[in-house]
């Protein structure tokens, strides 16, 4: 598959500070790019200069193939972390002034305004100021701003601060939709159930540095570590858990069952094929459990970023 | 350039839909005919006030040289002794006693002539009195060293110098301070309309930082864009305010004048007497004064360094904006800004009106940062046209680097938040 947006060996210093070293970054065509990263990673500066904002030092950022123009700026649709609308202008005056600054015609950005102001339901908020308005509130017409002149990339840094839980689901399924209407979408978070639930693929940055990418499957079964979960049920537990621990590293484990199990995680050889394991399980005791554990994104991220810190 | 248009517009419409702003230009004009009416009736009250003054006059000299006049009143109480007139003054609440003892000598009576007064009495009463005494005395001295007095009075002979530069144009003495006061009021306008206008740049700077709606601005357009849609937007805005003042004041003053009789936009009494004693002839000189200033010329002048002055002092003030969180920090930058501008106006107001041509305001009228209200001044008393290309297209010149340098920056500070910037961090910024 094509990649949209290709970021190559990007470096970037403040001074004597370095935000980027040498970064490099592919995302697919429509997919979901979850970019990961502690505070003051270099998440921010990377999407400041994807969106032109700040200039790299060297590096060269390609969106669809060709490299990135000042024209660009239409094909991008960029939310902010730190974002905010003029506090004394009205709602509809603001995201017109804001879509025709990204190229729209006036009746054109009227157009699609009123549009989305109907799907999401907030028509009536048109004449009122952005003071009058609650945060979420404010947060929503930034979300149709930074949508409405239909880019190709779409850059959500936290989309969903600020939002309550229904509201947070509204947005959610409305990216999932741009996706597949043919929108790229990156999407820069600290929130590892989103990217769990969202991004296909992922890239991890700390201290400037790229620690990982690719796709989130894929970081998975690399970061996976043999490990079983095993519910079993014994007439001797105590003799079973003697004879597990000889032959296997056994550490305990907690998940929910309804039956009173001996609760244990596994880890096998590499080279050892978990069906090894079920067999001599089955050959003991009693198996009511018996899943691989999968390591999480959050698990993987602070694995990765205190095994460098 | 199609986002620089919209850029403005929005600029011009957020300043002059701003309340402060509609309050300001529809107030202001009334606040300062409201201020010139109020002055004009504190004089006339001042004036109306009568000084009650008693002479105690035993050398018997004086009689019949006091008169009274506007502000005074003259008591005959030379009659008594000193003693009693001093109680009935004290008595009546009299302004003050003047008290004129018997002597032959007129040096030593000079110098015995008292005033008592409970307060200490102004200098103007004093000196016309004073004057009074002065020219009896000197007369009495004069027939008693046995002069004709009708001779003297008759010799005298008023000299008028009559000032004409070399094409032969012929200027009043009043000239210098008609050329002074164009000058002044156009420099003086200026410097108001930087400070002014400068801070208005300055704090929808801010507004956009602290909002936090920059980044989303900046994702569509060059910062460099957005901060000079920003200085020409507020320029607009600040160009329709005065408009609207020169017409609102134009009508006020033309109200204000009709109610009350012409009286307060002429001139203060004073003045107004000396006008009377001129002859028609000056009066004439005096409107040809103002006719034969170099009136184009110095409205185009105004309107190029104001351009020239707004743009230079507006990108500091963005670049300030952008360096601070709040407008509380941006007191520490204000200095480099306030100083140029004082130093224009003082240099302007005492060596300008000294000598137009010196060197001093020569090289001041030159450096860009005090050059527009300078030159301003400097214009209606002539200036080289070679003079005003160099310190023209000196200004130009820096406004190009002041803006680089502003935008640079702008560019930087307005991403950065929680830091309090200092001169050293904002020299870094210039390099990032």
């Amino acid at each position: 598959m094509a990649n949209f947006l290709v970021a190559e060996n990007i470096c970037k210093n403040f001074g004597d500070f370095t935000a980027l070293d040498d970064v490099s970054i592919s995302i697919p065509k429509k997919s979901i790019f979850g970019l990961l990263g502690p505070n003051g990673a270099g998440k921010t500066t990377l999407i400041r200069i994807v969106n032109q904002i700040t200039m790299p030092d060297s590096g060269q950022i390609y969106l669809d193939g060709k490299p990135l123009h000042p024209n660009d700026v239409g094909k991008i649709g960029y939310l902010p972390e730190e974002r905010g609308l003029y506090k004394s202008m009205k709602v509809g005056e603001q995201a017109l002034y804001l879509a025709r600054l990204k190229g729209l015609s006036k009746a054109e950005a009227k157009e699609r305004l009123e549009y989305w102001f109907k799907k999401l339901e907030i028509t009536h908020w048109w004449d009122k100021k952005i003071q009058e308005l609650s945060k979420g509130m404010a947060q929503k017409v930034q979300f149709v701003i930074t949508v409405l002149h239909q880019p190709k990339l779409l850059i959500f840094d936290e989309p969903f601060s600020g939002f309550d839980p229904v509201n947070a689901e509204i947005i959610k399924n409305e990216i999932l939709q741009l996706r597949d209407e043919g929108a790229t979408i990156l999407f820069s978070t600290h929130r590892m159930e989103s990217v769990e639930e969202l991004c296909e693929y992922m890239a991890l940055i700390h201290e400037g540095n790229k620690l990982l990418d690719g796709k989130v499957a894929d970081i998975k079964r690399e970061y996976k570590s043999n490990t079983f979960e095993v519910g079993l049920t014994a007439d001797d537990e105590t003799a079973l858990l003697k004879e597990l621990t000889a032959n296997f590293s056994v550490g305990k484990a907690n998940f929910k069952s309804i039956t009173k199990d001996l609760k244990l995680s596994i880890q096998i050889k590499p080279e050892e094929s978990p069906n090894y394991l079920l067999l001599y399980l089955l050959s003991k005791a009693r198996v009511n459990h018996f899943v691989e554990v999968i390591p999480s994104v959050n698990d993987i991220f602070i694995k990765t970023v205190t095994d460098n810190a | 350039m199609h986002n620089l248009k919209l850029i403005i517009q929005r600029e011009y419409k957020a300043r002059v839909r701003n309340k402060t702003f509609i309050v300001m230009t529809f107030l202001s004009p009334l606040i300062l005919v409201g201020m010139m009416l109020l002055v004009a009736y504190l004089t006339t009250l001042n004036n109306s006030e009568k000084h009650s003054i008693a002479i105690n006059d035993l050398s018997g000299i004086f009689q019949n040289e006091f008169q009274d006049s506007e502000g005074m009143k003259f008591i005959d109480l030379s009659s008594i002794p000193l003693e009693d007139a001093k109680k009935i003054v004290l008595e009546k609440e009299y302004y003050g006693l003047l008290h004129i003892p018997e002597m032959n000598d007129n040096f030593e009576l000079a110098k015995s002539v008292r005033f008592f007064a409970k307060e200490s009495p102004s200098l103007d009463i004093l000196q016309q009195m004073e004057q009074i005494l002065t020219e009896k005395l000197n007369t009495r001295e004069l027939i008693a060293r046995g002069v004709d007095i009708s001779k003297i009075e008759s010799a005298e002979t008023p000299v008028n110098i009559q000032i004409q530069n070399f094409e032969g144009i012929r200027t009043s003495k009043m000239s210098n301070y008609v050329k002074m006061f164009f000058g002044g009021a156009a420099g003086y306008l200026l410097m108001m309309f930087i400070i002014i206008y400068g801070n208005m740049v300055m704090r929808s700077v801010i507004e956009e930082k602290t909002n936090r709606i920059i980044e989303i601005i900046v994702s569509s357009v060059k910062p460099i864009h957005l901060m000079l849609g920003k200085i020409l937007g507020t320029s607009l805005a600040g160009i329709t305010q005065f408009a609207i003042w020169v017409v609102l004041g134009a009508i006020l003053l033309f109200l204000a004048a009709s109610f009350t009789g012409m009286d307060l936009i002429s001139a203060p009494p004073h003045a107004q007497k000396g006008l009377e004693q001129m002859s028609s002839n000056e009066t004439q000189q005096l409107i040809m004064d103002i006719s034969n200033l170099p009136i184009g010329a110095l409205i185009i002048a105004f309107l190029g360094y104001f351009i020239g002055g707004y743009f230079l002092y507006s990108a500091i003030y963005a670049a300030i904006g952008a360096a601070v969180d709040s407008e509380t920090d941006t007191q520490q930058f204000m200095f480099p800004i306030i100083l140029p501008l004082m130093l224009g106006i003082y240099v302007g107001f005492f060596t300008v009106i000294e000598n137009p041509h010196g060197t001093v305001a020569t090289i001041f009228s030159m450096i860009p940062l005090t050059s527009p209200i300078v030159m301003l001044m400097r214009i209606p008393f002539g200036v080289p046209w070679w003079e005003l290309l160099i310190s023209f297209l000196l200004l130009i010149i820096t406004n190009f680097g002041v803006l680089w340098l502003a935008a640079k920056i702008y560019r930087v500070g307005i991403l950065m938040y929680g830091k309090k910037p200092t001169y050293k961090e904002l020299y870094k910024w210039l390099k990032y």
